[in-house]
């Protein structure tokens, strides 16, 4: 009987297709340029963090965007590596952010994708069409921030209770349970007699009412 | 800097190595032993107690480890871990709970029959742990009365295996009456269980 | 279509399934998962999965507490192979921070990494073996992960959560004793992976049980986001350590196995060839840090003044280790603002960290990109047609771990 596995042994993979293309590798100003393009002025934001090409797109476009970095022969990005979100709370009209994460696997070459969206109506067009490891990210999406994702098969809550009727994520809400009544604020450096923990960093997730609570009276 | 690495070497007489667990005060004569009853169903319960390993994250590798060959639970009796409730006496809670899981636990308390042990094993089972959030629940005392807690992150198996010992404490003094006395119900009532 | 001997109530539907419910609490299921069945008979018709259920918002702390602070959320993702997620954030400040780690701790942090791997891969396998009735080989190998979590308990103190390493580096030296530790691992381990290996690979009923359960193409497991062990069993040879080498792996020689059909069978084969792989990375990179001498062998971090807590002399006799020791200590250190996506190859798969910094104390997003999670979703095709019993050995042959699925 075959052995049913084979060992591919390497560090590098020099296939055929692989050295003609070293000779034109798959550079960032390629795929800006490519991108520039096709798109015009509607991809805009580009970015070079830490060696990772980043840009943005408008909303609706983000679909047109990943289909053509996933059909074209030069640019071929097949591969979903995460879907994420990320809340901005201080650009208004702009605060969610939906970051895709993509990689071509065969140029080793990886790119990340935003799309902002506007907290009170924030709709994006889902990405599962394209590939099927979104569902769930876009749940867990949906979860966290409450982005609606138009035509995802079974928008519902994954990681949270079914009850919960807020995004815990979003920068306003606080990470402790608040209905506790068995805590020592005290002695857990939230506040209390003495106000030990008050202090937050701008962003951190402090109701606004409790800002500046150093607890002027003795309970 | 270096002591010289421990490994198990030195040999142990035989005793010192075997414990004998002691008899119960009785009355004993050719051929008869009279003790309490509570003590002889005391003295069979505790070295056979059946655990329901109720494992949802890192404390319950522990518990693996726990059961393995080097650490081994089953020479305390508890040699068959069931997942059934009906069947198992104790309810080994290892890992955090969270608040979608607590109806669950509360669901496998119910299901057992009485009498009925609960060991919280780890930080998360005892009072939340580290995860002080909105989604996890801060010990399960909050859903279930709890007999023993065994705290760390995660405990070592010695600590857990002690933590049954403690348990093996529990079941052998315990009235057999308890069950059906007031304190008991007062206890359960307050748990929303009838 | 059978004759109605029962009398169903008013408006009731009659269903030709049997809804199975494969609960939180299961023997089977590792961790808690829920799975509600469909199933015709024996066979599967549709799968409903429910996740969740240890859900411990990691990414909503992680935002508030500074960056060597986060190190013990990361070990409760996989809590299997905690170094590995370890060292994948400390990797990931470092790239933030811009800090380049010398080689010896590179070495040494590959061994760690290597043997968290080789943990992971033996729990896998060891409860497929399980799942599949045979419970001997769980504890042969048990047996030897007890080593592992005595080499890490030399290290760091801690066996399974271990919160290893610092960025940079690490806490302390490796001494003696943890050296004669990973010797004594890689003189007897081979031996009873071998024979760990006899027990299973040509026994004919487990190779019947498994072969043929819950295939996968190379194009689903792509579009599904496999990585890892997963990907390789179906026939993808992509692993994060020869595509983006971290950690100087690119000084090593090492092997990626590769499968073909992506069944059970094929993923127990990559996951062994997997472990035997790590041991020999183990030993190349052991003898790597043996030939380090003298001033060098006492290197085991990099000079990363702000987070990295300055000797207890230097602090009691120098100024500027007194500031950088309270500073950090107080978390009044500011990180670089800035975003940044490392990953690294989890037993699992691709680890990824996804941080935005916006310049203050504690990252302002972090998002892990959990490798268990995403390929889960495609338990519904793995499982389609299958028998009952098939859904099992998948469920175990995936290595579905809770903690990091929810997180």
């Amino acid at each position: 009987m075959v052995w049913p596995f084979r060992i591919l042994a390497e560090h590098f993979r020099f296939s055929n297709s692989q050295i003609f293309k070293l000779i034109m590798s798959l550079s960032n100003e390629y795929i800006k340029q490519k991108l520039s393009e096709k798109f015009g002025e509607q991809v805009l934001g580009f970015e070079e963090s830490y060696g990772m090409l980043s840009f943005e797109a408008p909303k609706e476009m983000n679909l047109k965007v990943m289909n053509f970095l996933f059909d074209s022969d030069d640019l071929k990005f097949r591969f979903l590596t995460d879907l994420c979100a990320v809340h901005y709370p201080d650009q208004k009209g702009k605060e969610i952010a939906v970051v895709y994460h993509l990689h071509n696997l065969e140029d080793n070459v990886r790119l990340r994708f935003k799309v902002f969206t506007d907290v009170g109506k924030p709709d994006v067009y889902t990405a599962t069409g394209l590939f099927s490891s979104a569902n769930w990210m876009e749940r867990e999406t949906y979860d966290f921030y409450g982005v609606n994702f138009i035509g995802h098969p079974n928008l519902k809550r994954i990681l949270n209770v079914d009850e919960m009727d807020y995004f815990p994520m979003r920068k306003e809400f606080p990470l402790e349970d608040q209905s506790r009544i068995d805590k020592d604020d005290e002695m857990f450096g939230r506040g209390g007699t003495l106000g030990f923990g008050t202090e937050k960093t701008g962003h951190g997730t402090l109701i606004e009412s409790d800002k500046g609570n150093i607890g002027g009276e003795i309970v | 800097m270096a002591r010289p690495v421990s490994y198990n070497i030195t040999n142990k007489p035989l005793v010192s190595d075997i414990s004998m667990s002691e008899m119960p005060e009785g009355h004993q004569g050719e051929g008869f032993f009279a003790t309490s009853l509570d003590k002889v169903i005391g003295l069979a319960r505790k070295n056979s107690i059946w655990p329901l390993p109720f494992a949802t994250s890192c404390c319950g590798i522990e518990f693996m480890a726990t059961m393995g060959a080097h650490y081994d639970l089953a020479r305390f009796g508890s040699e068959r871990v069931g997942f059934s409730p009906r069947q198992c006496d104790l309810l080994m809670v290892m890992g955090t709970i969270a608040k979608k899981m607590g109806p669950v636990v509360k669901q496998v308390y119910l299901q057992m029959a009485e009498p009925r042990w609960v060991i919280a094993v780890g930080a998360c089972a005892s009072s939340g742990g580290i995860f002080d959030t909105y989604s996890v629940l801060q010990g399960i005392d909050q859903v279930v009365p709890v007999d023993v807690y065994v705290p760390g992150c995660p405990p070592r198996p010695e600590a857990i295996i002690d933590g049954v010992m403690r348990i093996q404490d529990l079941v052998g003094k315990e009235s057999l009456r308890r069950r059906g006395g007031d304190k008991y119900k007062a206890l359960l009532e307050s748990y929303g269980i009838q | 279509m059978s004759e109605q001997h029962i009398k169903l109530p008013e408006g009731s539907i009659e269903k030709t399934t049997t809804t199975l419910n494969l609960g939180p609490t299961h023997p089977a299921t590792h961790g808690v998962m829920q799975n509600i069945l469909e199933l015709d008979g024996e066979r599967i018709v549709s799968t409903e999965q429910t996740i969740g259920y240890i859900h411990r918002a990691f990414e909503k702390i992680a935002e508030r507490r500074p960056l060597y602070q986060i190190t013990p959320l990361t070990d409760r993702l996989n809590y299997c192979s905690s170094p590995i997620n370890n060292m994948g954030w400390h990797l990931t400040c470092e790239k933030l921070l811009g800090v380049k780690t010398p080689k010896r701790v590179d070495y040494l942090r590959i061994i760690i990494m290597e043997l968290a791997r080789i943990s992971d891969h033996l729990i896998c396998n060891s409860i497929v073996g399980v799942d599949s009735g045979a419970y001997t080989g769980f504890l042969y190998v048990m047996q030897y992960r007890e080593l592992i979590y005595e080499i890490y308990e030399e290290i760091c103190g801690s066996r399974l959560t271990t919160n290893i390493g610092r960025i940079g580096g690490f806490e302390r030296n490796f001494n003696d004793i943890a050296f004669q530790k990973i010797e004594k691992f890689l003189k007897e381990y081979p031996d009873v992976q071998r024979e760990f290996e006899k027990l299973f690979t040509r026994n004919r009923i487990f190779m019947e049980r498994t072969i043929g359960a819950g295939p996968i193409s190379a194009e689903r497991a792509l579009n599904y986001g496999f990585t890892g062990p997963n990907l390789r069993a179906a026939g993808v040879d992509f692993d994060v350590r020869t595509q983006n080498p971290y950690s100087s792996y690119e000084d090593f020689d090492f092997k990626v196995p590769v499968g073909t059909t992506g069944d059970c069978y094929d993923r127990f084969l990559v996951r062994n060839e997997e472990i035997w792989q790590s041991l020999s990375l183990i030993e190349q990179a052991y003898k790597k840090v043996q030939d380090f001498k003298g001033a060098d062998a006492e290197i085991y971090h990099a000079d990363v003044p702000e987070y990295y807590l300055p000797d207890k002399k230097d602090v009691y006799t120098k100024m500027e280790a007194l500031i950088w020791h309270f500073k950090i200590i107080m978390g009044e250190i500011d990180m670089p603002k800035g975003e940044v996506y490392n990953s690294v190859e989890g037993a699992n798969g691709e680890l990824g960290f996804y941080l935005v910094s916006d310049g203050s104390r504690t990252p302002y997003r972090l998002h892990f990109r959990r490798p268990c999670f995403i390929y889960y979703q495609a338990y519904e095709e793995l499982t389609k047609g299958a028998m009952l019993s098939d859904a099992i050995i998948v469920m175990s042959s995936l290595n579905l771990i809770a903690g990091e699925m929810d997180g």
